[in-house]
């Protein structure tokens, strides 16, 4: 019987015939941490008894969510992740460098059939490169930090197949918002989703992180592609060479379902408070009136975000009564916007740009809205208060629809503006 | 391991802000002071109520959420004894046995509040004394049992320095 791609990836890392429901003990390729959870970290491993990181050179960790620090508190366990980096000989992507998610692939830590695990929910999205990275506690950080391995519970595979190009105007981030609407905030918990299909093939890489990043709302521990020649040039292009090697799924495979979905008409999404799949498309919901933008996060702030963003706003201002908030996800990414004119022509229609990092996106500060505020946001999650105030209103969706609506002054279809 | 107590009952998708609110969990990491909070925004009294070795019984996609393990760590400080669901969301559920929170899957629709429990978490049997019947639960994999037995993977690490699961 054929196996899934999580299969053969767990298979490979654990050496051991890998069926879904198995528990594997597997050694991985790479792991992180971030200031949210690498403290905790620190302090679990110091508990173990931990003396040693087992493999430093497949450690980072990355200073993104607080970033620049808010607060002294924030300082001080800044301050107990560069030390601990230091002693142990680990990488630190410190203050400016940008989002975990964003950096790992960038600096060629994790590429086709590594195994990866990340102390942050939105580890998944690696599988854009065909690796197996999955989001974990601290306590599973620490141990790995020690052993350079972890348990896992080998998932079964939802395969999702997307016939048809994506229209004019819509984008992987209104595919993915689709999709988890279709299966719900649970449809795949506990289990893998394999992403295939001609809508699939046609995205770029930056698209495809988009997609693999908002596996875990639709409650998957990983989000999977295959690696074709885009995600081989992409790495090319990146100046990354590594040990990697694709992992393809066997067309026996056996899948916990296939969904097959047909895009080509599909219509920009936008998720509607407080939860990721509720879902509408952006008629429904366009006239709303907002108060703030964010274009940003490990979801959407990569470059193409950023220029599809531009070429919306370029030569029009921003909407006086809205506040736009540029967070790029990389001090890469943020030069590049420079080198491209994109950063001057946003901040020429009044956007306010931050720190390359998680921005305003988990509510500690950069942008936190007021009681009653609507957002529309570029990011991942708009539960209550998940950008520091229970009382806003966040909407989700593409870097498109956010630009426009920015101008608008309320949600707008970004097919007009294009 | 056998765990004998009375169930506390609650809804689908208890996030883990429920579990412990997001107001206490930055604040402190003081796991005695964060369990007088757990649960509160769903039941204030359960903090008091809760005696050692006591059941959550919950429904689906139980520690939806945040990665935070201050979760399983304020039930575990209440002296929860193990929580029941029928289904628990995946970070939740790792996090709980690397804490050493025993945590089951069964159809927890016909347990009431205040019905006396017992697990026995080596044969995988849950009885509910009160309604003399058993609830067939899905066992826990021996992997899973080593680390629940040491108390943990803290404790599991501190005993072998690395993992020792078979
Ligand atoms: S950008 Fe937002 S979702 Fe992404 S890692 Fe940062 S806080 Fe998490």
């Amino acid at each position: 019987m054929g196996k899934t791609i999580a299969e053969k990836i767990l298979s490979k890392k654990s050496g051991q015939d890998a069926r879904a429901n198995d528990l594997v003990l597997a050694s991985l390729d790479f792991m992180m941490g971030q200031d949210g959870t690498a403290p905790l970290a620190i302090r679990v491993f110091e508990e173990m008894g931990g003396q040693k990181v087992a493999a430093p050179e497949k450690v980072a960790f990355v200073i993104d969510h607080n970033a620049p620090s808010p607060v002294e508190g924030v300082s001080a366990l800044h301050k107990v992740m560069r030390k601990f980096a230091q002693k142990h000989g680990i990488t630190l992507y410190d203050v400016g460098e940008g989002v975990c998610h964003q950096l790992l692939p960038e600096k060629g830590h994790v590429g086709p059939g590594s195994l990866v695990i990340g102390a942050d929910s939105h580890t998944c999205t690696y599988g854009a490169l065909n690796a197996f990275s999955t989001g974990v506690g601290s306590t599973d950080l620490a141990a790995a930090l020690i052993s350079g391995k972890m348990w896992f519970k080998v998932p079964e595979t939802i395969r999702f197949v997307c016939h048809g190009r994506l229209p004019q105007g819509v984008y992987a981030k209104d595919l993915i918002l689709y999709l988890i609407g279709q299966v719900t905030a649970d449809g795949a918990t506990y289990m893998a989703a394999e992403y295939a299909g001609e809508a699939i093939e046609a995205l770029s890489i930056e698209g495809r992180f988009t997609i693999a990043n908002m596996a875990v709302e639709m409650g998957a521990k990983a989000g999977l592609m295959e690696a074709d020649e885009k995600v081989w040039a992409w790495l090319k292009d990146n100046g990354i060479s590594g040990n990697f090697e694709e992992v393809k799924p066997d067309p026996d495979a056996q899948y916990a379902a296939i969904k097959e979905f047909d895009v080509s008409q599909l219509e920009p999404q936008v998720a509607k408070p407080h939860r990721v799949d509720n879902v509408a498309p952006v008629g429904e919901v366009a006239g709303t009136p907002i108060q703030q933008a964010f274009l940003g996060t490990c979801t959407n702030g990569r470059l193409e975000d950023l220029r599809i963003a531009a070429q919306i706003i370029k030569g029009r201002k921003i909407h006086p009564g809205v506040r736009l908030i540029v967070a790029p996800a990389s001090r890469k990414v943020f030069l590049e916007a420079m080198n491209e004119g994109i950063i001057q022509q946003l901040v020429e229609a009044g956007a306010a740009v931050v720190t390359p990092g998680c921005g305003p996106c988990v509510g500690t500060h950069n942008g936190v809205p007021s009681d009653g505020e609507n957002v529309i946001s570029t990011a991942n999650r708009n539960f209550k208060g998940r950008m520091g105030n229970r009382n806003a209103f966040i909407y989700l969706a593409s870097p498109a629809t956010v630009a426009a609506s920015a101008i608008a002054g309320e949600i707008a279809d970004p097919r007009e503006f294009l | 391991m056998e765990i004998k107590g009375r169930a506390h009952c609650f809804g689908d998708d208890v996030n883990t802000d429920y579990i412990i609110s997001g107001k206490y969990k930055f604040k402190t990491l003081d796991m005695k002071e964060l369990a007088k909070h757990v649960m509160e925004d769903l039941d204030p009294e359960f903090a008091q109520k809760v005696k050692p070795g006591d059941f959550v019984v919950a429904g689906k996609n139980f520690g939806c959420g945040s990665s935070r393990e201050q979760a399983p760590l304020a039930l575990l400080h209440a002296g929860v004894g193990a929580v029941l669901a029928r289904s628990f969301a995946r970070i939740f559920y790792r996090n709980a046995i690397n804490t050493g929170l025993p945590v089951v899957e069964c159809d927890t629709s016909e347990i009431d509040p205040g019905d006396e429990l017992l697990l026995d978490l080596e044969k995988g049997i849950l009885k509910n004394l009160t309604k003399q019947k058993e609830i067939p639960v899905k066992a826990l994999p021996p992997f899973m049992l080593k680390i629940l037995r040491d108390g943990g993977l803290v404790a599991h690490f501190r005993k072998y320095g690395t993992f020792k699961l078979d």
